[in-house]
């Protein structure tokens, strides 16, 4: 089980702000698993629509979308930062 | 530099700035230069407040990292970051970046270069909650944040020079 974690407009549209998924084998880049799971229902697919605007962190490590997903345990999505 | 004191906070109660400054101020040992950053909540037509969302575990593995990089590039003596999260109404702090050096140049651009990479690396997002009442809409990062980074690409070599 991998831990999946939305911030911001992402966890909004989703619904919820985590969860726990078994991410297929056949899935190993982050393109492919923002693939995998904007097909799990209607709220995914919204939320995860726009792939430009989407960041991911690994393990809580910022990655580009063609990076491997090499077994991480957590994988955030969400929108580009704007703190400070 | 073994006694360099770095300071990160990700906290919902507002601070007490001076007094945050001088406490780094007495624990950087042999300053002659602070240099110190605040970014408030901004008042406009519509907004009321800001609500502050991170990345727990996260937001503070960043700061740090951008903290520890500044540390390398300028001979910095301290540096503290202090981000708000929750609801902020406007004229209230929402980030501190203050640092601590011997001569001015390290303070500032230290300050400068953590709260340009606090912008775009540490994961904060900010919403607006309406005077009328309600929420409003997440605010978008501004791509003038992103292409901020590029300027500290030569940045360190030059200022050891001066």
């Amino acid at each position: 089980m991998t831990k999946l974690l939305y911030f911001s407009w992402v966890r909004e549209r989703i619904g919820v702000a985590g969860e726990e998924r078994d991410i297929p084998s056949t899935v190993s880049t982050v393109e492919q698993f923002l693939n995998w799971l904007s097909q799990q229902g209607e709220q995914y697919e919204n939320a995860l629509a726009d792939a430009a605007s989407l960041r991911v962190a690994l393990d809580q490590t910022h990655v580009t979308a063609d990076a491997p997903l090499n077994g991480a345990r957590e994988i955030a999505i969400f929108p580009p930062m704007s703190g400070g | 530099m073994s006694d360099r004191t770095i300071k990160i906070a990700i906290q919902q109660e507002p601070f007490d700035t001076q007094a945050e400054t001088d406490l780094l101020t007495r624990q950087s040992g042999n300053v002659g230069a602070l240099v110190s950053f605040s970014g408030i909540c901004r008042a406009d037509d519509t907004l009321s407040a800001l609500e502050l969302e991170h990345y727990p575990g996260m937001a503070e593995a960043q700061i740090r990292k951008i903290a520890d990089d500044a540390c390398a590039k300028w001979p910095i003596l301290g540096a503290l970051v202090i981000h708000r999260v929750g609801k902020i109404p406007v004229g209230e702090t929402i980030v501190l970046v203050a640092v601590t050096s011997a001569h001015r140049h390290a303070a500032f651009d230290g300050a400068s270069f953590i709260m340009d990479f606090l912008k775009s690396r540490a994961p904060f997002w900010k919403k607006e909650h309406l005077a009328e009442g309600g929420r409003g809409d997440w605010i978008d990062a501004k791509e003038s944040d992103e292409a901020a980074l590029s300027r500290w690409d030569q940045a360190a070599h030059s200022s050891h020079r001066s």
